[in-house]
């Protein structure tokens, strides 16, 4: 779970503009709520209180503000935590059916855990689900769901794939710097490793072609039609999808590419800076977290499509536990802070990058370029990795599975293990866990 | 004043009253000399009930279960948590792990706090100043300790590393090793816990007689000599008490390898900084196998205690001897 976990942790947007943002929150829901006894009188049912509980930055402020003026019975209030807690405690307040808020966030790295024990949420298709279905890609729509269809999850943003590269450092190595000419490098991963070993024969010093092999294992893996599960059987041993992974990103690891730098560290961070190195797998969400750490490298980073094409890591849904007072309320509250119109306006103000595909013609999302990375035409980069995803199952253990994997990589790339030793001990591990 | 008007009796003086005159008074006094005492510490009691035997109570009934967080259900199944986790090699890597590196912690960290009491225990100038500084690391929260050290241990960027390579020894990845990483986890709690102990030590020299230490320096004896000759063997049961108490904390640390194995709840790729307490929460608060967590915490409590019981005996055998 760790890369999730940590990923989770920090890959939101900072929440600097927080407090006052919250102010103008605040005044807002005073000015609700004056609004709201006010007209009381009128409606036969009183204010309606819902919490909504979400971590990181959703850029939700206004579109509270926005609801509670249009609907002026309903009062929200918002309980904002670090990823990690906020997924923590939303077990324990499932685990004791109270104390959890009536609408709660569910980032992809956790979901499965909760999609296992879907008895505890409102299911959506009880309160319109069949109507919105189609806003999502089937994948999306199908991660929020259990095994057995009962839709406990609304999706608010996705992560896509694609991968940035370091402008700089390929023209010292004598390689094409054009992101149209990059993309065509690696259209497959193979051809990607063996770009990686003409930029390691120009032995530039302290720098590698890639960061280590995380982010690539799972940019393999989630392109696969079978990764962890097969059905809701854990199938690690014999599928096709994690054995490809494994193995490239161990060839990768062998051909010296890696800069043995494990991501959310302060190598890591330092090196997007200092240029330890040249390509790194990188969703959305990536975008804001190297320009935090690499401030002054603009226009040394810029973005290519991913190899294989097509990939997502994160995103999040929204979902309405059992034991709240409102199911009604709050699942309407879901579905309208999760529609397309309210993703955009989310993408506009806080960036995160929407997942109703019915966005992707819009010109907000076609036309957006990011100046940081020389104005590439991210928007249109990674609705195409999101668009073409494939819906492969991810079950309750798959984040602490694929922890167990990346830690076998890392064993390899230290050099504690051969990848077979290595692999043994992966699927002992996993035996472990049980499915 | 009060000498001259015995009409007033002062609430001692009830004590002395005839029996006969007020019984009702007489057997209140008894009460209250009887049971206030146990009112003064029933506050303690109920508080260490709801949150100490309570809790271990409930701990020891969960892990006679499995027990899974989020189920529905939980199934009893007696002992086997018990029987699982003592054929668990994971379980037992952590145990070492712990072991070992408590070892590396609190043998240097004793033995540094004793020369810094020793030093402060000198006539230095702004002795309190001295004094209060030796506290600083420990009153620093873990998490801020944890994040300095893993910059300074940083394989590329890191301060130590930078240092090393100006005597040509190569980089050395922190993390990645097992002795390196548990040696980097002592360091920190090395950090934090000298200061405190040091204190400990020097509350205890103060009340060492300073006519010894005069007639030692007669005789001629060095300031070092003065410290393990005078000085350790009488404060012997301070020592004792450092050691236990070094033990205790040593067997549950958790926040320290967490944090600085960049929150990896196995301690690192191949666990080689995982303690028991980290093995604890990472069955319980990221596989929410709480049967199982459950008899991992009641194994390290037994583990802790036989540790205490082993510590006393030895060092009471030392302390005889």
């Amino acid at each position: 779970m760790r890369p999730a976990s940590s990923g989770g942790g920090l890959r939101r947007r900072s929440t600097l503009l927080a407090a006052p943002v919250m102010a103008a929150a605040l005044m807002a829901s005073a000015a609700a709520c004056a609004s709201g006894s006010s007209g009381s009188g009128s409606t036969s049912d009183g204010p309606v209180s819902l919490t909504v509980a979400t971590f990181g930055e959703f850029g939700y402020k206004d579109l509270y503000k926005e609801y509670m003026t249009a609907h002026p019975t309903i009062k929200i209030t918002e309980r904002v935590t670090k990823a990690e807690d906020h997924h923590k405690n939303l077990v324990a307040h499932l685990a004791t059916n109270t104390g959890a808020a009536d609408i709660e966030a569910l980032e992809e790295g956790w979901a499965g855990q909760f999609t296992a024990n879907p008895g505890k949420f409102i299911d959506f298709m009880d309160y319109g689900g069949a109507d919105i279905k189609s806003q999502w890609p089937d994948w999306k729509w199908q991660r929020g769901s259990s095994a057995d269809g009962h839709v406990i999850g609304v999706g608010t943003d996705v992560g896509g794939m694609a991968m940035c590269y370091r402008r700089d450092l390929f023209q010292k190595a004598g390689l094409p710097t054009e992101r149209d000419q990059v993309s065509a490098l690696w259209p497959t991963w193979q051809q990607y490793i063996e770009t990686g070993k003409k930029f390691e024969a120009a032995k530039l010093p302290g720098t590698h072609f890639m960061d280590g092999p995380t982010v690539m294992y799972r940019s393999i893996l989630g392109q696969a039609q079978t990764g962890i599960y097969d059905g809701d059987k854990v199938v690690v041993d014999s599928s096709a999808g994690v054995k490809q992974a494994w193995d490239l990103s161990n060839q990768a690891v062998q051909a010296g590419l890696s800069a043995k730098i494990a991501a959310w560290t302060n190598d890591w961070n330092a090196g997007f800076a200092k240029g330890s190195f040249a390509t790194l797998a990188c969703p959305s969400w990536m975008m804001a977290y190297i320009q935090s750490q690499a401030k002054d490298a603009s226009g040394k980073w810029d973005i290519a499509a991913v190899p294989g094409g097509t990939g997502n890591w994160g995103g999040s849904w929204l979902t309405v536990p059992k034991q709240t007072k409102h199911p009604k309320e709050a699942t309407d509250l879901a579905k309208w802070l999760t529609a397309p119109e309210q993703q955009a306006k989310v993408f506009r103000t806080a960036g995160n990058f929407p997942s109703t595909t019915t966005l992707y013609n819009d010109p907000v999302i076609k036309d957006f370029v990011n100046p940081f990375f020389n104005n590439a035409p991210v928007g249109e980069i990674f609705s195409k990795s999101v668009q073409t995803m494939v819906p492969q199952y991810l079950g309750p253990k798959s984040g602490d599975i694929n922890t167990k994997i990346i830690d076998g990589l890392t064993r390899v790339e230290q050099g504690k293990e051969t990848p077979d030793q290595s692999w043994a001990k992966v699927l002992r591990d996993v035996a472990a866990l049980g499915s | 004043m009060t000498v001259a008007t015995p009409k007033a009796p002062a609430a001692g003086d009830r004590a002395i009253a005839p029996t006969h005159q007020a019984p009702l008074r007489n057997r209140l006094y008894r009460l209250d000399v009887k049971a206030s005492p146990y009112l003064y510490v029933v506050p303690f009691f109920v508080l260490f009930g709801i949150f100490g035997a309570y809790p271990l109570i409930y701990t020891a009934w969960v892990s006679l279960h499995k027990w899974g967080l989020l189920e529905e259900t939980h199934p009893w199944v007696g002992l086997a948590n018990y029987k699982q986790l003592l054929a668990d090699p994971y379980f037992w890597n952590a145990l070492w792990n712990t072991l070992s590196i408590l070892v590396m912690s609190t043998v240097p960290q004793l033995l540094f706090a004793l020369v810094l009491a020793h030093v402060l225990n000198q006539r230095l100038r702004g002795p309190t100043t001295w004094r209060m500084s030796t506290l600083l690391p420990n009153i620093t929260s873990v998490a801020a300790v944890a994040i300095i050290f893993g910059q300074l241990f940083g394989r590329d960027f890191g301060l130590i590393n930078w240092i090393l390579s100006l005597f040509d020894i190569g980089k050395i990845d922190w993390q990645a090793g097992s002795a390196t990483s548990q040696i980097a986890v002592a360091v920190m709690i090395i950090w934090r816990w000298t200061g405190y102990n040091a204190l400990i030590y020097l509350a205890a020299m103060q009340a060492v007689p300073s006519d010894l230490y005069a007639a030692a320096a007669l005789d001629g004896a060095s300031s070092n000599q003065q410290l393990w000759r005078i000085t350790v063997p009488a404060i012997r049961p301070t020592i004792i008490f450092t050691v236990l108490n070094s033990t205790i904390f040593g067997l549950q640390v958790v926040a320290e390898p967490l944090i600085f194995m960049n929150y990896s709840p196995s301690g690192g790729s191949d666990r080689q900084a995982q303690t028991l307490s980290l093995y604890l929460y990472e069955v319980g608060f990221t596989r929410w196998e709480f049967g199982y967590a459950s008899a991992a915490a009641w194994l390290m409590f037994l583990i802790i205690m036989i540790a205490a019981a082993v510590n006393f005996l030895l060092i009471s055998r030392l302390r005889t001897a």
